[in-house]
C-alpha cells in the first residue's frame, strides 16, 4: 500500500543499478561506529593472523607497509541505508597477506578484531580471491581515523560494518562465532543485494 | 536474480514473521512542533517494546512501488502509549520533507523495530550516566531520561545539549523539568550561533564544558552516551577521553550523510 502523498526522488536508472535494495547514494561519507576512534601508535600497531588463539603471522606497521599493495575502486554500501560510489582504496589483499605468511586460511571462518575491542565474523570465502583487503588509504590519502585509520578491513560487497575499523587482526574460527553486532541483532554475513540487515532477514 | 532482489523486502514481508526485522504498518496519531524545523510524530505501531536509546526504521512507499527507508531515533520512555519520533527537517531530505510538508494525523506509514543493541539504557546499568548531544541528537538522549525519571532516578545523570541557538534546544522545558524534579539530574545547555544568555554557554563543546559537567557528578560514570552529527560526537567523545573516561564506557550514535 502506498504512503499518502508520497512520490519520492528516484535515482536515476545508471544509480539505480548501482544500489542494493533499500539503499539510496549519498555524496558524504557518514561514520557509524560505537564508540570514540581510538589512538593508535604506529611504533606498537600490529596486525596479526591467528587460528584461534595461536598466532599464524604478524606484522609492526613497518612490516606492513613492505607487502604488495592493491587499489580497488567501487561502491560501498552501509546497512543504515546510505551508499557510496566510486570509492577507492588502497591496502594489502587478504591473499596477500596469507601469501606472505606462507599458508593457507585454516578455517572457513574468522573475526576481524579491533583495537578497540570491537569484532566482526566474516566467512573467510567473502575474505578471498581479492575481494577484501586491509586498506590503509581511502582517496589516495592515509586513512582517517574516524574512518578506521590506520588500517581497516575492507570487504565492499558485504554491508560496511563487516568492514571493521582500527583493526588489528583476523582470527580464524572454528565455527561461524558472532561478532559485536551480529551479537545485538545484525545479520552473520550481511549482503547488501540480498538485504541481509538483521538477524531473522534471510 | 536483481529484479527479484529489487522487490525485496517489500511487501513479501510485510505481514510474515513478527521479529524486529518484519514490516509493520503504523498510524500516525498525532504531530506536535518541537523547534522551528522538529516535529514529533507519535505512532501507533504493533512493534516489541523498545529499550531507550533505540531506533526505528521508516518505509515510505510511492504509488509505483518506488520505496525509501530512515532510521529514526525514538523519543518516547519504554512501554510509553505512542511511540514518538522526532524528526528534523533536512535541507534535501527525501523522507523528512514528506513529514514535514505532507504528513498528517491518521497517515499510515512502514515502521520495523526496535533495532540497534548498543546504544541503550537500562536502569540496571551501574553508575551516573552522563547524556551528550549535539542539535537533533538529543533525541534517544531524551528517551533515556524519561526512562530514567520512570525508573525512579536511580543513578545521577546529567545532560549536555549543545544546539545552534536556545530555540534549536528540543525537549529544553521537559528537561529543565526534570532537572527541577530531581536534584540528580543535571542539564547544561550550550548554544553555538545565538549570544542568548538563557543558555549556560554560547560556545562550541570545550574541554572545561566537559569538566563542569564531570565536576557535577559525585561519582565516575558508568556510562556516556553521546549523540550527533559526526564530527560533534567525535570531538565530545574525545574530550571525555581526555577527561580520563574509559573509552570502552562511552558509547556513540552519528548521524551522518
Amino acid at each position: 500500500m502506498s504512503t499518502r502523498g508520497f512520490t519520492g526522488r528516484r535515482p536515476d536508472a545508471a544509480a539505480a543499478r548501482r544500489l542494493p535494495p533499500g539503499q539510496h547514494e549519498t555524496d558524504d561519507f557518514p561514520v557509524l561506529s560505537l564508540g570514540p576512534a581510538p589512538a593508535i601508535d604506529l611504533a606498537a600497531w600490529r596486525f596479526t593472523l591467528r587460528h584461534g588463539a595461536r598466532p599464524l603471522a604478524s606484522w609492526s606497521w613497518e612490516q606492513f607497509q613492505a607487502l604488495p599493495r592493491t587499489t580497488w575502486r567501487g561502491d560501498i554500501h552501509c546497512v543504515t541505508t546510505w551508499s557510496k560510489f566510486d570509492t577507492v582504496w588502497e591496502g594489502v589483499t587478504v591473499d596477500d597477506l596469507l601469501a606472505a605468511a606462507g599458508i593457507a586460511a585454516p578455517t572457513a571462518f574468522l573475526l576481524a578484531q579491533s583495537w578497540d575491542e570491537y569484532d566482526t565474523n566474516v566467512p573467510v570465502a567473502d575474505l578471498l580471491d581479492g575481494r577484501a583487503m586491509v586498506a590503509t588509504h581511502f582517496n589516495g590519502a592515509p586513512l582517517a581515523a574516524e574512518h578506521g585509520g590506520p588500517a581497516r578491513l575492507l570487504v565492499p560487497h558485504l554491508y560496511f560494518w563487516k568492514s571493521a575499523k582500527w583493526i588489528k587482526g583476523l582470527k580464524f574460527t572454528e565455527r561461524d562465532e558472532a561478532g559485536f553486532w551480529e551479537l545485538r541483532g545484525y545479520h552473520m554475513r550481511g549482503d547488501p543485494w540480498r538485504e541481509q540487515r538483521y538477524l531473522d532477514d534471510e | 536474480m536483481k529484479a527479484m532482489n529489487e522487490r525485496g523486502g517489500s511487501d513479501a514481508n510485510e505481514t510474515g514473521g513478527s521479529g524486529p526485522a518484519a514490516w509493520q504498518t503504523a498510524v500516525i496519531s498525532r504531530i506536535e512542533p518541537r523547534t522551528a524545523r522538529m516535529r514529533s510524530y507519535y505512532l501507533q505501531a504493533p512493534l516489541a517494546r523498545h529499550a531507550a536509546g533505540q531506533h526505528v526504521d521508516v518505509r515510505l512507499t510511492a504509488p509505483d512501488g518506488y520505496q525509501a527507508r530512515r532510521s529514526y531515533s525514538i523519543a518516547s520512555a519504554p512501554g510509553a502509549d505512542a511511540l514518538e519520533l522526532a524528526i528534523e527537517m533536512l535541507d534535501d531530505g527525501e523522507v523528512s520533507a514528506w513529514f514535514h510538508e505532507v504528513a498528517q494525523a491518521g497517515d499510515t506509514i512502514g515502521v520495523r523495530g526496535p533495532l540497534g543493541g548498543h546504544f541503550v539504557w537500562s536502569a540496571e546499568q551501574p553508575g551516573p550516566i552522563v547524556l551528550v548531544a549535539g542539535g537533533s541528537g538529543v533525541v534517544p538522549l531524551v528517551s533515556i531520561a524519561r526512562a530514567w525519571r520512570e525508573a525512579g532516578a536511580p543513578v545521577p545523570a546529567l545532560l549536555l545539549h549543545s544546539a545552534r541557538s536556545w530555540d534549536s534546544l528540543a525537549y529544553r522545558e521537559e528537561l529543565r523539568g526534570i532537572a527541577t524534579a530531581h536534584g540528580n539530574f543535571s542539564y547544561l545547555t550550550t548554544v553555538t550561533r545565538d549570544a542568548n544568555a538563557a543558555a549556560d554557554h554560547a560556545r562550541r563543546i570545550d574541554r572545561a564544558m566537559i569538566a563542569e559537567a564531570l565536576a557535577r557528578l559525585a561519582d565516575v560514570p558508568g556510562t556516556c552516551y553521546v549523540c550527533g552529527a559526526n564530527g560533534f560526537v567525535e570531538t565530545a567523545a574525545q574530550l571525555l577521553v581526555a577527561a580520563g573516561i574509559a573509552p570502552r564506557t562511552i558509547r556513540t550514535e552519528r548521524y551522518g550523510g
